[in-house]
């Protein structure tokens, strides 16, 4: 049982040497991720701030329209 | 007279009328060229080594100091427009400040290359194909930083952004033509890349002129 | 010419925006299961290469995003050639929202590049490799775009200008392409996009293309909602905008 446990974590451990070439395979798809969740974050914060200020602009032409005429008698 | 012969005469004698300022790209070629043997403070075989990647960037980069003379000037004082409007095709008067560009700013700057490639150390056999391998580049370059020009004439300061532009897009020049040099330093045959650079001034000089002139159309309009 | 429907459709700023909002949940969820799908096949079940290791698991993302960074450089041509020539300025939001990633995906192809150089060949970086030195000048094309771009005050100009630097700069797609067969290269030819088919056996072959399509799909999902964002920066106070925002948009 314990042998087994120590071969499981001998696995992972390998899994994330990768026989010496780890540093080099890690970091390249670490950098890949990192690059797309960027990307993907960039471009939802700019859909979204385009969306706030499209918002704004439209509260913008409706207020005007809100404001009540004052009628001198 | 062709129109062609008509902005290429008057670009020249616009040149030489500040013919000061024609000296800038030469002193500049200079200075730098001076600075890597100061900067590496190498033996003569490394000084070889670089000299010719040196010299090749040093051209480059002092072709560029001309650039405002090409199109911005005269968008400034209205000339462009009066070229736009004539009935000669934009694409000739175009062609024609490119050539004037090339004669006034990259012929001077070719004569001073032999005298350099002396302070590298380049053997003197070598000169020739440098020489053939520059004037083969000549064209492109010039009508790469032609179209520099053109897509930056109507910024204000867009002297900061052409180096960014035009660089890279003289890699290829760049890598044939030191490829040519470095293969007649060691004595080899050196016909593929300065056919290559045949070709490229070929392609550049034909579609050139139609990208600067589009350009130069949508940057005054 | 009658043209399609579709034709004039795509030409409607509200249309695509709208289009784009129905594709991009398929297009987002689908690339992330296909990206997990596609690294974890590569990084575990693949077997490593018997000549490089366990480094030749890079082949599952470095190809990839090199061919998507120059999918985006042809997409952002061809978008600005369309907007240039008839004058379409939702063509130019195509091209504008393609760049960065474009930029993006051949920054990783570079990084990805040096990291898998190092272990194969030796070395980082090789001065003067074709392959490397028409990818990265593939980059500096992306960001000479957004830097002249940038410069400009007026859109319109803007979008015009970097449109002929768009066309110009895309002689760069077929050299980096065929550099490795013109020249001699420490980049391996052609694997897969060569005659006779690919030269890659299956248990490789699956995870390589899940991950070209997962990369594909994430890049158009990433077009999109760049697009959205230009589209709306673009219209400004257009009324289909007002409806858009105050039917709740989220």
């Amino acid at each position: 049982m314990d042998s087994r446990a120590r071969g499981r974590g001998r696995a992972v451990s390998e899994f994330f040497l990768m026989n010496g070439h780890g540093a080099y395979v890690w970091s390249a798809y670490g950098i890949t991720l990192a690059v797309l969740v960027l990307n993907a974050w960039l471009a939802r914060a700019k859909h979204q701030s385009a969306l706030q200020r499209a918002r704004e602009l439209a509260a913008q032409a409706e207020v005007p329209r809100k404001q009540p005429t004052v009628r001198r008698l | 007279m062709s129109a062609f012969n008509a902005v290429l005469l008057r670009d020249l004698r616009v040149a030489f009328r500040r013919w000061s300022e024609l000296a800038h790209p030469l002193i500049f070629f200079v200075i730098v060229v001076t600075l890597f043997p100061l900067a590496l403070s190498s033996t003569s075989s490394q000084l070889r080594e670089v000299g010719v990647g040196v010299l090749w960037v040093a051209t480059l980069l002092s072709s560029l100091l001309a650039l405002d003379g090409l199109f911005r000037s005269d968008a400034d004082d209205g000339t462009l427009e009066q070229m736009l409007l004539s009935p000669a095709p934009l694409t000739v008067t175009v062609l024609a400040k490119v050539t004037a560009h090339a004669l006034v700013t990259l012929l001077p700057l070719i004569c001073l290359v032999p005298a350099s490639a002396y302070t590298f150390n380049i053997p003197l056999a070598a000169l020739p194909t440098l020489a053939v391998a520059l004037l083969l580049a000549a064209p492109t370059l010039s009508v790469l930083v032609g179209l520099g020009a053109a897509l930056t004439v109507s910024l204000r300061r867009g002297g900061s952004i052409v180096g960014l532009l035009v660089l890279p897009l003289t890699a290829p020049l760049l890598i044939f033509g030191t490829r040519a040099t470095d293969l007649s330093v060691n004595g080899e045959p050196t016909t593929a890349p300065l056919l290559f650079l045949g070709a490229l001034a070929a392609l550049a000089v034909s579609l050139g002129p139609l990208a600067i002139a589009a350009a130069v159309k949508v940057g005054i309009e | 010419m009658k043209l399609p429907r579709w034709f004039h459709q795509l030409g409607s700023p509200p249309y695509v925006y709208r289009l784009a909002e129905r594709l991009c949940p398929w297009l987002g969820g689908l690339g992330i299961v296909l990206l997990a799908v596609g690294a974890f096949w590569g990084l575990v079940i693949a077997p490593p290469d018997y000549q490089q290791g366990d480094s030749a698991r890079i082949i599952y993302i470095h190809p990839q995003t090199a061919y998507i960074g120059m999918m985006a450089y042809v997409v952002m041509a061809i978008a600005a050639a369309i907007g240039y020539v008839w004058r379409l300025k939702l063509a130019h939001a195509v091209a504008v929202s393609a760049a960065p990633i474009g930029a993006w995906f051949t920054f990783c192809a570079l990084f990805t590049g040096a990291v898998w150089g190092r272990p194969t060949w030796g070395t980082y970086w090789q001065w003067g490799d074709p392959r490397i030195m028409f990818e990265a000048l593939l980059l500096f094309l992306f960001l000479g775009y957004l830097a002249l771009r940038g410069a400009f005050d007026d859109r319109d100009k803007a979008d015009r200008v970097t449109a002929i630097l768009a066309v110009v700069g895309v002689v760069n797609i077929p050299i980096v392409h065929f550099s490795v067969e013109w020249w001699n290269s420490i980049h391996q030819g052609p694997t897969i996009l060569r005659a006779g088919g690919p030269a890659m056996t299956n248990d490789m072959l699956v995870p390589f293309l899940i991950m070209v399509a997962a990369f594909t799909l994430t890049f158009y999902w990433l077009l999109l909602r760049r697009l959205q964002a230009e589209i709306i920066e673009r219209e400004g106070d257009a009324r289909w905008i007002r409806e858009l925002v105050a039917g709740g948009a989220p």
